[in-house]
């Protein structure tokens, strides 16, 4: 029997690497993709432009002004004459906000009466319009705190002091590649075992497969074995771009990782394998693929958290694998996750497994034309 | 039918053709006998059909036409959201004094915190590492006994989750909005109660911060990518795989006209999902619709050139649907995702990632639907872009049709 199986593996894996062209979308995608969105996913706000229309021309107004040019997050500050103009700055996308300070501005604070100053965001970037606007709010309290504090009589105020564990330089890269190992393997993973069964399909072949002395979970186990070693290379690429291109730290059990690895890719095998034997053609095969690959990709946590989704969806993204894996290599990287931790959240992903490769092997049987 | 075209009726019509038909013809003459254009047109419209047959009747792209974009906006109109609501925090106040009591309520009272309440912050070290709280607010031990009277003022900790920076800074930024909020409360009634400088901010265009109004119609861009280059990739690549693309290059029918055969039932499935993404972005997500639909079909045709543009050329080039599939997944599906501005900002990228962006389409197509939706019709801004995509829609088309000339010798 293991003869035969080690005969289908490595007919398998053939199938898969004979194609030059195959084994270049095995290896190059993934690491330009590794290398591109591990730059571009970024929340962080940097460089963007903002106008200011000064129709006070006072002191405070100067040194307002002045703070935010010093500001490092603004690449440029337009200097806008009237609102006609201001609008059309944001309308454009010339900038992302604005700043408005009135006629009295300055007079107000001398006259120690509370100054108007007015702050015109982008909604349709909304995300990155609430950064800028929280940056720009943090600059007026400076000026007030060093400059007006004798202005101030009540109660001090208390000082608010953050810290961020686990990433206390607050890198994006560290939240992000970590994800992207997560969300890269699902893709290829996913089409490569899809393809498996339709391309036999399409061919003619997988009839012969049947009739072969080769029992159905001997098949099954042919199948799942080659994207595993696939997958398994994978990750293995991209710890290591991540450890040593990106260093982000690797504060948990390599070991760890690499046994919750195991269980998410016999999930996403088995996902494949059902959507496989599901489809006649290679086209369907990989479009159903696809329709598993964004929703789960959506519903995992990477771009925006679980906890934000109303709580009804975020019962849907229990039987999602992406979400329980994501949890275990950020927690490995970077909070060094304990062991029982992972644990809770490899059983979800050995459960999803069982039930899809055992879904997969009963179609296997019952969908012969 | 065709064979039987008398030379001289071919003749007549070759000469009443413009320039750009006779360059046509010439290339179509290489290739097989002369047609009349009437002849051609019904050949067309043959091609048309069965494209259009094979579309329909196959179950694939149905369900990515119309399916999957239905679940996209489904999700991005109900579930996916990056405005935190209701994060969970652990709060330890270590001060037992009215002040400290006080400001503990004041944040289990916030809409934005769902709190849980403990006397140590060790309590919640463990549940930050599972990720079950991404916060803890420490109201320290001298918080309000002597703090607030003396001059340097009390501090209170707040430690986030740093392996999820994004919820990490609203809660950072929640945080301190709580305490300003509180100190207001408390300084009522003592003699300067209003700060200094008031700000007043003003999101214009999406005044409630709702981020559905921009992620729909970006992820209509995304559903447009999928059906100009995935579909198309797929489709003709699986041609070019069975070897029926040969057989079809050996008939009559020119390259141009097949390809255009190929394409024009993707072009009116592409539009047709826009419509319908549009409709029900409008109706039941309740997104605005400022613009008109003169730029907004505008816009969309210009898109699909440099969409199905790509997918011709992926196809062309790698002739293989497992190859094509991971090529549009690269460079149409995830670049629209991403390079797009559509969730991440081009403007924080690197330089040479922004430099990259450039060539994207959806990066042209994605704020012009925004400002569609959102503001308006702003003509010399879409001008612009719908002169780009059409750019990079001709280079596709170019590199496709050479790419498509090279096998055939």
């Amino acid at each position: 029997m293991a003869q035969r199986i080690t005969a289908l593996v490595v007919k398998e894996l053939l199938a898969i690497l004979r194609d030059p062209r195959g084994r270049m979308v095995l290896i190059m995608p993934p690491i330009f993709q590794l290398l591109v969105f591990a730059y571009a996913a970024t929340l962080e706000v940097r460089n963007v432009d903002i106008a200011v229309l000064d129709r006070d021309s006072g002191a405070y107004s100067h040194e307002l002004v002045q703070r935010i040019e010093g500001s490092p997050t603004f690449r440029a500050v337009h200097r806008v004459q009237n609102l006609t103009e201001l609008h059309d700055a944001i309308t454009s996308r010339d900038v992302i906000a604005a700043v408005h300070l009135g006629p009295t501005f300055s007079r107000d604070i001398a006259a120690r009466r509370p100054a108007d100053l007015q702050i015109i965001l982008d909604g349709r970037r909304s995300n990155a319009a609430q950064i800028v606007s929280g940056y720009l709010s943090q600059i007026v309290e400076g000026m007030v705190s060093e400059k007006l504090a004798g202005a101030r009589r009540g109660p001090a105020a208390p000082v608010i002091v953050a810290r961020n564990w686990f990433n206390p330089s607050v890198e994006y890269q560290w939240h992000t590649v970590p994800g992207l190992v997560a969300v890269i393997s699902l893709l290829i993973g996913l089409i490569v075992t899809a393809l498996s069964i339709a391309r036999e399909r399409e061919l003619g072949t997988f009839d012969q497969l049947m009739v072969s002395p080769l029992r159905t979970h001997e098949i099954l186990l042919g199948k799942t074995v080659p994207p595993l070693l696939v997958g398994l290379f994978h990750t293995t690429l991209f710890v290591l771009a991540a450890v040593f291109l990106f260093e982000i730290p690797l504060r948990g059990s390599l070991l760890l990782l690499y046994f919750s690895a195991l269980f998410y890719l016999a999930s996403l095998i088995g996902i494949g394998l059902f959507i496989s034997a599901l489809s006649s053609t290679q086209q369907q095969a990989i479009l159903g693929a696809f329709l598993f690959a964004t929703p789960a990709i959506l519903l995992s946590g990477f771009a925006t958290p679980i906890e934000n989704m109303p709580s009804w969806l975020q019962g849907v993204t229990v039987v999602n694998p992406v979400r329980y894996f994501l949890i275990i290599v950020k927690g490995v990287f970077l909070k060094a996750l304990p062991w029982h931790e992972v644990l809770r959240n490899a059983l979800p992903l050995a459960g999803i497994a069982a039930v899809t490769l055992s879904a997969a092997g009963w179609l296997f049987r019952h969908r012969m034309e | 039918m065709a064979q039987s075209a008398p030379p001289a009726v071919a003749a007549k019509f070759s000469a009443a053709a413009t320039p750009a038909e006779s360059a046509k013809g010439e290339r179509a003459r290489a290739a097989a006998p002369t047609f009349t254009r009437g002849e051609r047109l019904r050949r067309f419209r043959a091609l048309v059909r069965k494209e259009t047959q094979q579309l329909v009747r196959d179950p694939s792209t149905i369900l990515i036409a119309f399916v999957l974009p239905l679940i996209l906006l489904f999700l991005f109109g109900y579930g996916v959201s990056l405005d935190a609501s209701r994060t969970r925090i652990g709060l330890v106040i270590e001060s037992s004094t009215p002040a400290a009591r006080d400001l503990g309520a004041s944040f289990r009272a916030s809409p934005y915190f769902e709190v849980r309440v403990g006397r140590d912050r060790r309590e919640f070290a463990d549940e930050m590492v599972a990720g079950r709280v991404r916060g803890i607010v420490v109201i320290p031990a001298d918080f309000g006994s002597v703090g607030l009277r003396r001059a340097g003022a009390p501090e209170l900790q707040v430690l986030v989750d740093g392996a999820e920076p994004n919820t990490a800074s609203f809660v950072q930024n929640y945080a301190r909005g709580v305490v300003a909020n509180w100190m207001r409360v408390r300084s009522e009634g003592s003699v300067r109660a209003a700060p200094p400088i008031s700000i007043e901010q003003r999101f214009w265009f999406n005044p409630e911060l709702t981020s559905r109004f921009f992620l729909v119609p970006g992820s209509i861009a995304i559903i447009m990518t999928l059906i100009g280059t995935l579909l198309t990739a797929l489709v003709v690549a699986r041609e070019w795989e069975r070897g029926t693309m040969e057989a079809m290059m050996a008939t009559p029918v020119t390259a141009i006209e097949l390809l255009a055969g190929k394409l024009l039932p993707y072009f009116a499935l592409g539009l047709g999902s826009m419509v319908m993404c549009t409709v029900i972005a409008v109706f039941l997500f309740g997104v605005p619709f400022e613009g008109s639909i003169l730029a907004l079909f505008a816009l969309s045709i210009a898109f699909l050139c440099p969409a199905l543009g790509q997918g011709l050329l992926i196809s062309a080039a790698t002739k293989n649907q497992f190859v094509a599939s991971q090529v549009a997944l690269l460079s149409g599906f995830l670049p629209g995702f991403l390079l797009s501005g559509f969730l991440f900002e081009i403007g924080s990228m690197p330089e040479p990632i922004q430099w990259l962006t450039t060539i994207v389409p959806s990066r042209y197509f994605v704020p012009s639907l925004q400002t569609v939706f959102l503001v308006g019709d702003l003509w010399p801004q879409f001008a612009q872009d719908i002169g780009i995509m059409l750019a990079i829609g001709a280079v596709f088309f170019a590199l496709a049709a050479r790419n498509t000339q090279k096998r055939l010798t």
